[in-house]
């Protein structure tokens, strides 16, 4: 990150990650052949449901899934061209924090109760003597002073339970920044925060990212997050990539039923009042046995035969734009979305 | 962009009809797999599956009947003093030996089990009963009734439990009588603590809130929602209070405070045995292997039904 | 932190009024007859009640008691010819608190490293002994304990003296059998909270911060796993200082202990008065000490009532 190269720079290159737990009904298939890439300053989205794989596959990248039960299938995250699915415990504590940062969902849980703030966001240092005490303090008050805390002496040395969700989640940003790591993952940070906090995480996030140049990994199941923040979007369903694209091709190129339904499953406000809701019916699949085929065939009202039968392939469309639906096939019946959005066109 | 990077894309083959609209196929995602069982009959399989809680609850079972029926079937007296026979070890006559008097250890373990037993169990399951009644009534009605008995029980709570439990027992005098209540006297105190808790909790959540809402009265809310969610709660903790209770006996009638001799327990036996322990070891190891297996069985038990008995549990393996 | 303090001082001292006054009553409440002897004629009798007290409405005599303890005087014992109250426990406290802190250091410190040890091999075979250990302890009465410990260790292979309290290989046994139940418990306790709090996300979020794992489990997990530990201390203190009555007598330790039963089997009223007033307010101030404690090791407390 340092020698700073053209933006094109590859900072991250996940490639078919396969990741599964042992539990006592057997193995669970968590993230089914994942593959995506970030480059350095962009913001990449991954919008699914709870059970998609989403939050697994975030939590690979620093090897946070419990192993055991947890294991890599196959695959490779390669971080700055190194490999990660093989490194040591040790190793990867080189990583996280100072390469890598992460922030939680529920900041009123992912702090200690017991430690000053200030402490845990200077812990990202300890064990790395090239940074002193004085030095970690400093930057933990600048980090402080930069999430937007005001105060920020005061508060380096007060507990969690003093400071409000929105500003628990602050700290958590600053946390997981104070390293200067390349690529941040950012794993639902504003679910459970209120709507107008939510506004200020994202505006915050936003701005560090200019401001740092730091890439972000957002995760969500909420697509007007993707549509505010984000750069490139994946689209995860039963563990696997069902669409990836830019925010444009993703809501005005919709190329995947999932995604079609998503997007219509929710209010929004370009859309008539008269307009009904559609909710995707069913529940997602069950990842102890994976359906051979679509994991959304079972739910997807265009399903044709092939879809129960084989896996499909990721159909490019525009560039940087694919959908892993058989109606993307060229030899596929053409299918109109009922807002006009064309499907089977290849 | 990702892909056309790699090898280009190469467009798979579908097998003829593979385009063939079928749709949606919801039918078997929400499907019951589960055989519906009731709570209780969820627990007791539970409890089956965990061997160790389901030993433990047949020993406790044994140990019940034999107390019930050993002293009746045997050709021997609890209090029969044969000078013949003093102190001898395990033989085909006496099973467990007899004591310094020759009396036939085999009935005074099981007849000193009677006592022992029936005073855990029935001061566990008393205080049990008034503990509920009164932690119950404190956390659901809340208000000065909850703030005067909690500031009662804070005061109680403080004071050394034991100290109070000998006095009780030196105005009541010794038996099986007094030694309940005096075990009562201290013991409601604890589950009274807990269940109030466990009903103030309750009393918050939604589902109370939705049956209130539909004018349901207090008295089917407390049957029908706040018992069945905290009875598995109060039977753990009876189940644990029950080893506590047999040891506080053994301990009162170990400084010659709990029965009274001729009656026996298995206090008493203890007692009766620490001072030949140089001699007659098996004395003092008879009641006391029946005590620790008593306290070991019934704690594991309850741990056993602690997972049982956790309707948040349920269904799970 | 003042007024958490102040609370708690305030429901000690009501706590410790009460139990003066339930235990004056329960002593009154007593059978039997402090005086009853061969000698005894009605003369010497009126005389002796006179003496104590015993002649005066009740109520007088408890507001004379009361006054009395505020002056830290428990009076006269009944049987000891001429020994105050003062002057036995006095004589006898200092080997049942020795006692009673041994085996307190022992059980809880080797509790919290049982737990944490459990917790940490959790399903390995450490924790299986530390398992089996805990539960034998909770199903094994101190007072077998005690006998078990004396047949082996002092009898059978004659390691350890099984009585009197003259130095420190008398305090041993006593130690162990009197904190073996202590141990367990809090090495109990210890294992849940540690397999509790590991479960927490901001174990991950330390992990995700790149910590290493040593300070992730001492800075992190122990702890706040400590917390629940923390909070039934002050039972355990209880559970553990009272122990000590039986211990003392199975290995003839000059305690406390040996003249309370001995003064609730004379029915020496002053004594079991003044001896139970005393080691109960002595619990009550643990209690208090330990509630002090943990309001200043728990920052959520700490700050509540600043």
């Amino acid at each position: 990150m340092e020698n700073s190269q053209k933006p094109e720079e590859i900072l991250l290159d996940i490639n078919n990650l396969t990741f599964s737990f042992h539990t006592y009904g057997g193995v669970v298939k968590a993230v089914r052949g994942v593959s995506f890439q970030v480059k350095k300053g962009e913001i990449v989205g991954i919008v699914g449901e709870s059970g998609c794989g989403k939050s697994v596959t975030a939590q690979c990248i620093l090897k946070l899934n419990p192993e055991p039960p947890g294991f890599f299938e196959d695959g490779s995250i390669r971080y700055k061209g190194e490999e990660i699915v093989t490194k040591s415990d040790r190793e990867m504590r080189k990583i996280r924090g100072m390469e890598i940062g992460f922030i939680f969902q529920d900041p009123m849980t992912s702090l200690n109760p017991t430690m000053r703030v200030g402490k845990q966001i200077e812990e990202v240092f300890v064990g790395r003597p090239e940074v002193s005490k004085a030095e970690a303090k400093r930057r933990a008050i600048e980090m402080l002073k930069l999430v937007g805390i005001s105060d920020a002496e005061r508060r380096y040395s007060q507990y969690p339970h003093e400071l409000s969700g929105g500003m628990k989640q602050r700290v958590m940003i600053a946390r997981a920044l104070v390293g200067k790591p390349g690529i941040i993952i950012a794993d639902e940070p504003t679910t459970s925060l209120d709507v107008t906090i939510e506004a200020q995480i994202l505006d915050l996030l936003k701005q560090l990212q200019k401001e740092l140049g730091t890439s972000i990994i957002f995760i969500t199941h909420d697509l007007g997050v993707i549509a505010k923040l984000c750069d490139r979007v994946l689209v995860m369903y039963g563990g696997k990539v069902m669409e990836r694209g830019s925010v444009r091709d993703i809501f005005y190129r919709t190329g995947h039923p999932y995604t079609h339904g998503l997007m219509h499953s929710v209010p929004r406000l370009d859309i008539s009042k008269d307009t009904e809701l559609e909710p995707i019916e069913g529940t997602p699949p069950d990842l102890f046995a994976p359906p051979a085929g679509c994991p959304f065939a079972a739910r997807c009202e265009y399903a044709m035969k092939v879809c129960y039968e084989a896996q499909p392939p990721e159909f490019p469309l525009e560039e940087g734009h694919a959908s892993a639906c058989w109606l993307k096939h060229p030899d596929a019946p053409p299918v109109e979305w009922a807002d006009g959005g064309k499907g089977g066109e290849a | 962009m990702e892909q056309t990077k790699q090898t280009a894309f190469e467009i798979p083959e579908v097998p003829p009809g593979g385009f063939e609209h079928v749709g949606k196929n919801l039918k078997g995602m929400d499907a019951i797999t589960r055989p519906n069982l009731s709570y209780w009959q969820d627990a007791w399989r539970r409890i089956r599956k965990n061997r160790v809680a389901f030993f433990s609850l047949m020993l406790v079972t044994l140990y019940a009947l034999l107390a019930i029926f050993a002293p009746i079937f045997s050709s021997y007296g609890y209090a029969d003093v044969d000078s013949q026979h003093m102190s001898e070890l395990f033989s085909a006559s006496h099973w467990l030996g007899t004591d310094s008097l020759g009396r036939d250890l085999w009935v005074r373990v099981w007849r000193g089990g009677r006592v022992s037993l029936s005073i855990g169990f029935l001061s566990a399951l008393l205080n049990a009963i008034l503990g509920a009644l009164v932690g119950g009534l404190c956390g659901y009605y809340g208000g000065k009734l909850d703030a005067i008995v909690m500031r009662i029980i804070d005061v109680l709570y403080g004071i050394p439990n034991l100290i109070v439990t000998i006095l009780v027992m030196v105005v009541l005098g010794p038996g099986i009588f007094s030694l309940v209540i005096a075990l009562i006297v201290v013991g409601w105190i604890g589950t009274a603590r807990f269940v109030r808790g466990e009903v103030l909790r309750l009393r918050e959540q939604d589902f109370v809130a939705a049956a209130k809402m539909l004018g349901v009265s207090d008295f089917v809310i407390i049957v029908k929602h706040i018992i069945p969610n905290i009875i598995g709660l109060i039977i753990t903790n009876l189940t644990m209070a029950v080893p506590n209770a047999i040891f506080r006996e053994a301990f009162l009638s170990y400084i010659g405070l709990g029965i009274a001799p001729p009656e026996c327990s298995w206090g008493i036996l203890a007692k009766e045995g620490v001072p030949l322990l140089r001699i007659y070891p098996h004395q003092l190891f008879v009641p006391a292997f029946f005590i620790c297996t008593t306290m070991l069985a019934l704690n594991l038990l309850g741990d056993g039904l602690r997972d049982a008995l956790d309707p948040k549990l349920r269904g799970t393996e | 932190m003042g007024k958490y303090i102040l609370k708690r001082v305030a429901v000690s001292v009501l706590t410790l009024f009460v139990l003066i006054t339930v235990v004056f009553a329960l002593v009154r409440l007593m059978p039997g007859d402090p005086f009853s002897g061969e000698k005894m004629t009605p003369e010497i009798r009126a005389n002796l009640e006179a003496y104590y007290g015993l002649d005066k409405p009740l109520l007088e005599q408890y507001i004379t008691y009361v006054k009395n303890l505020l002056r830290g005087d428990f009076g006269y014992s009944m049987k000891y010819l001429n020994r105050t109250v003062n002057d036995i426990i006095a004589s006898s406290f200092p080997y049942s608190i020795d006692l009673g802190m041994r085996a307190l250091a022992l059980s809880i410190s080797m509790g919290l490293v049982f737990g944490i040890l459990s917790a940490r091999y959790r399903g390995k075979k450490l924790d299986f002994i530390c398992i089996v250990i805990a539960i034998l302890g909770t199903s094994i009465p101190d007072f077998i304990m005690g006998a078990l410990l004396q047949y082996f260790f002092g009898i059978q292979w004659g390691l350890f003296p099984v009585a009197q309290y003259q130095g420190i290989q008398y305090t041993i046994l006593p130690s162990i059998a009197l904190g073996f139940y202590t141990l367990a418990m809090v090495s109990r306790l210890m294992r849940a909270s540690m397999l509790e709090v590991v479960t927490q996300d901001y174990i991950k979020t330390a992990k995700s911060d790149g910590i290493s794992n040593v300070r992730i489990v001492w800075k992190h997990q122990i702890r706040n796993a400590i917390m629940p530990v923390v909070t039934v201390l002050g039972p355990v203190v209880a559970t553990t200082l009272t122990g000590t009555f039986v211990i003392e007598s199975i290995f003839a330790i000059p305690g406390m202990g040996k003249f309370y039963v001995e003064s609730v089997q004379k029915l020496d009223y002053s004594l079991v008065l003044g001896m139970t007033v005393f080691y109960g307010g002595f619990l009550i101030l643990a209690n208090l000490i330990v509630d002090i404690l943990y309001g200043v090791i728990d920052p959520r407390i700490r700050l509540a009532g600043k």
